[in-house]
């Protein structure tokens, strides 16, 4: 016992941390999976079985918040650990203490988040998204310790992004320009300067949430002089480009994984730098278009939906080279190469319900409807989660020295993208019909399509057990994997050993 | 709700391929139903014939990039073009599929502007209701004519849990719809009496936030007679699934002739009704309390502390001061989830659930609270 603490609580390894992000990240997915499964199956037919309406909201705000700040925000941390070193040709981070400090606060943060589900009252009851008065004078004792919790973990945010903008910009091998870094670390540069202008706010929203419930102010309140929209902006400040804190190291792993397996070169580097950097630009300046029901005058409407269809084009500008990555390749389809084709396919997708959902009069009738919840879904899921398994099959066999089952990774991947269609597929069809997103029961003409969505949930849910026997079964029995592991991949942390030493690049590569 | 295997095979054959195609306008209430209704007013046609313009342009750039995907996937694999191209990037295709893009947002942002100068249109309208959400019913104030009612789900607590089978409009109904003329325009004023709700019938093609503290419009005129359903569609707490929504939308005539029935039920009278007996208040009561006061306290009266108190064996309901009981009821708690039901309920249907409360789940102080006990707690 003492010794696993010493190995693992003490170390400031940044392989040992990114496996831990990793680890916690995994563990997470099955948390806030299993609330989802809980979500699907009240759904599954109109009426009250198995959950009370009170729980069934308190399952849809921990879901929400367990996987944005507990599953793909510390999967992305962690591949970025594991990574960023490796592919600048650095030694370490540049300050390994705050590195392990920044993992730790999140196993507690996520107790005490948990830990209110436990608490006199149930746990918070508004959504992820908090609004206020619901979650001001309105809400159950236990929000106060939900805040204490997402103050930590944006504390374990700022940090970890102070780290890697630092270790970018101060570690990279002599002759690794910035123009020369992988996509991954140019998408990781971007999402960390993000975070570190819309956590503070974050902090700041939840902090003015916890003096209007206890201090008597009154930021939220009208009869005190507030304004509820206040925290709707504040919150989508942080909101949104939150959105694309979770999607851009996604596109950094799709931009590694398409070149390798496409046998050439990631076209347009230049572009595709530039997109990651316009895109976190507009991510500031289009929150409101989660407000335009909310009352906000024809101009800032007009604003919001001409800036909001702009970030069609930056990401437009990334498919299509992923495209032309692809385009006069020698294609092969390992199981990380599925997922990111896959990842084009349906991200690509979601991004068409992302512009219609853009367009004001329309998205009237959208807000708040499941064609929401589906849309996001498909951003999330196929998207974003899609890449992280993409890369971790990628990069597996390189952490470990093993390769994974490429029969059980192929049965993983088309599990999960055909029953991942049957859950947010229909949900688009019942948005469409009528049906608002957050409740426990439904009118029977949303019945047939609820009953196909949750039956694709428990497919899919179940199918990322599989995953789990993968990875450890790869850890523990893989047959050996070689330095440079797939033929086509570039980048040098192929140059490494696989598995790499604990302490790689001590002595910086030299850089052609 | 049930899947049997013929219409699964039913759904199949025709349900796909409409999936596919995503053809426009499904009934509206149809148990697949695929897209958006058409509605029935000007904006929410035009909300519709948008949405369809959107939909073909995704619809033509995703033949286009997946057909391209699939071209490469195929034709591109290691198998069929064993050595990969070298190339690494090209300007003239960047500024092409940089400038193509830019063209197609310009051409959805131009119809997408005028649709939404015309719904923000707030100009004369011929009747005004305003729209106050509560946690968890609608109220309706007609404003110029001065009549002012409350709307709440009607379908019974015994649908809900199963034990009754579900009504065609299964929370989708309630006891009292709002009744607005056709052709006319009806500017909703939108308010909330405690948290956001948000108010939205998507025939009408509306939907806007009731905030609390401040009031929003929005206006529709219906140009075809009939009943269009909706409900909350912002997350408002335990029973923000159970606020539905019911529009009537009748002719003018019809219309003023309800407005003159609506005239005598402003006032209420505060005479207590005959029989009022300790049996046939406290089953009124019990009703009463299910529907109103249940979410929060729980029917066993065990409520969700620390917020929703219980009023199992609570201080205030079996104390011997029945004011006291009478005045958090009626003018409920500032600051608390606790509503006042003054505004709400008749002097009858408080007494019932008051009654109900002090001798339901072993309370039994036997107390029988009269209406005349609410009016003199209302001053």
């Amino acid at each position: 016992m003492k010794a696993f603490i010493t190995r693992w609580m003490r170390s400031t390894n940044h392989k040992d941390i990114g496996t831990l992000y990793l680890c916690f990240s995994l563990i997470n997915l099955f948390t806030g999976g299993s609330m989802a499964l809980a979500i699907r199956a009240e759904l599954f037919q109109p009426g009250l079985q198995i959950l009370d309406p009170n729980f069934f909201n308190t399952l849809v705000t921990l879901h929400g918040l367990i996987m944005v700040f507990g599953v793909v925000m510390p999967a992305a941390v962690g591949l970025a650990n594991w990574q960023i070193p490796l592919m600048i040709g650095a030694p370490d981070m540049a300050l390994p203490r705050l590195n392990n400090l920044s993992f730790w606060l999140l196993p507690f943060a996520t107790i005490l988040l948990v830990s209110t589900l436990f608490m006199a009252g149930g746990g918070p009851n508004f959504g992820w998204t908090m609004y206020a008065p619901l979650s001001t004078t309105y809400a159950p004792p236990s929000t106060d310790f939900m805040i204490f919790a997402i103050h930590l973990l944006g504390l374990s945010s700022i940090m970890g992004s102070i780290n890697i903008i630092t270790t970018i910009l101060d570690m990279r091998a002599p002759g690794m320009t910035m123009m020369k870094m992988p996509m991954f670390v140019w998408t990781w540069l971007v999402t960390a300067f993000l975070l570190l202008i819309i956590m503070p706010v974050l902090a700041g929203t939840v902090t003015m949430m916890l003096a209007d419930r206890n201090f008597g102010t009154s930021f939220f309140d009208a009869a005190g002089g507030g304004d509820p929209l206040l925290f709707q902006h504040i919150f989508w400040f942080f909101g949104h480009p939150e959105v694309y804190v979770l999607i851009l190291p996604a596109f950094g792993i799709i931009s590694q994984i398409i070149p390798t397996f496409s046998r050439k070169p990631l076209f347009g580097y230049r572009f595709m730098v530039y997109a990651v950097v316009s895109i976190a630009f507009l991510a500031l300046a289009v929150w409101a278009h989660h407000m335009f029901t909310s009352g906000i005058p024809l101009g800032a409407q007009q604003f919001f939906m001409y800036s909001t269809m702009l970030i069609a084009i930056p990401t437009g500008i990334k498919v299509f080279n992923w495209l032309a990555t692809m385009y006069r390749g020698s294609l092969t389809f390992e199981t990380p190469m599925l997922f990111a084709v896959a990842f084009v396919v349906l991200f690509t997708f979601a991004g068409f319900t992302g512009v219609m959902l853009a367009v004001v009069p329309a998205d009237i009738q959208y807000h708040d409807s499941y064609f929401v919840v589906a849309h996001f879904h498909y951003v999330l899921v196929p998207g974003v989660l899609f890449a992280l398994m993409g890369g971790i099959y990628y990069w597996l066999p390189k952490w470990c020295g093993k390769m994974y089952s490429e029969t059980l990774g192929q049965w993983h991947f088309w599990l999960s993208v055909i029953s991942v269609n049957i859950v947010f597929l229909p949900q688009h069809f019942i948005g469409l019909a009528g049906m608002p997103r957050r409740i426990p029961d439904y009118a029977l003409q949303f019945a047939n399509f609820n009953a196909v969505s949750t039956i694709g949930a428990f497919i899919f849910g179940f199918t990322q057990l599989l995953f789990v026997y993968i990875v450890i079964h790869t850890i523990r029995k893989g047959s050996p994997a070689s330095a440079q592991v797939w033929d086509g991949a570039v980048g040098l942390e192929w140059t490494l050993s696989s598995p790499p030493p604990h302490h790689s690049f001590a002595v910086p590569p030299k850089i052609g | 709700m049930q899947l049997s295997l013929k219409r699964l095979i039913n759904f199949s054959v025709v349900q796909c391929l409409c999936a596919c195609l995503m053809l426009p306008a499904a009934p509206a209430i149809a148990d697949w139903q695929l897209n958006l209704s058409p509605g029935v007013t000007p904006v929410s046609a035009d909300i519709f014939d948008l949405h369809m313009l959107v939909i073909w342009i995704c619809t033509g750039i995703g033949l286009v990039v997946y057909g391209v995907l699939a071209w490469i996937l195929i034709r591109h694999r290691r198998s069929h073009h064993p050595v990969a191209a070298g190339f690494k990037d090209n300007m003239l295709v960047e500024v092409i599929w940089t400038t193509i893009p830019a063209l197609i947002v310009i051409a959805i942002a131009v119809p997408a502007t005028a649709v939404l100068k015309k719904q923000d249109d707030y100009s004369t309208a011929d009747v005004t209701v305003k729209i106050t959400g509560h946690q968890w019913y609608w109220e309706y104030e007609y404003l110029d004519e001065g009549i002012r009612f409350i709307s709440n789900l009607s379908t019974p607590p015994a649908q809900i849990d199963g034990s009754e089978p579900k009504g065609k409009w299964y929370l989708r109904e309630v006891d009292r719809p709002l009744v607005v003329p056709v052709n006319k325009k009806v500017r909703f004023l939108t308010t909330s009496g405690d948290v956001i709700h948000s108010w939205w019938v998507p025939e009408l093609g509306v939907k806007r936030d009731a905030v609390p503290g401040f009031i929003n419009e929005s206006w529709a005129r219906v140009t075809v007679a009939g009943v269009y359903r909706g409900q909350c569609a912002e997350l408002c707490g335990i029973n923000h699934g159970f606020m539905p929504i019911v529009v009537e939308a009748v002719s003018v005539d019809d219309y003023d002739a309800w407005i003159r029935n609506q005239t005598g039920l402003k006032n209420q009278s505060p005479v207590m009704s005959k029989g009022w007996t300790m049996n046939a208040v406290l089953s009124r009561g019990s009703d009463l309390y299910d529907r109103h006061c249940a979410a929060c306290h729980k029917t066993d009266g065990s409520g969700l502390p620390p917020l929703y108190p219980p009023l199992k064996a609570s201080s205030i309901v079996v104390g011997t001061d029945i004011d006291r009981h009478i005045e958090l009821v009626l003018h409920g708690v500032p600051n608390s989830a606790m509503q006042a039901f003054a505004p709400l309920l008749d002097n009858e249907e408080l007494a019932a659930i008051v009654t109900y409360e002090r001798n339901a789940w072993g309370n039994n102080t036997g107390d029988l609270v009269t209406p005349a006990d609410i009016q003199a707690g209302r001053k």
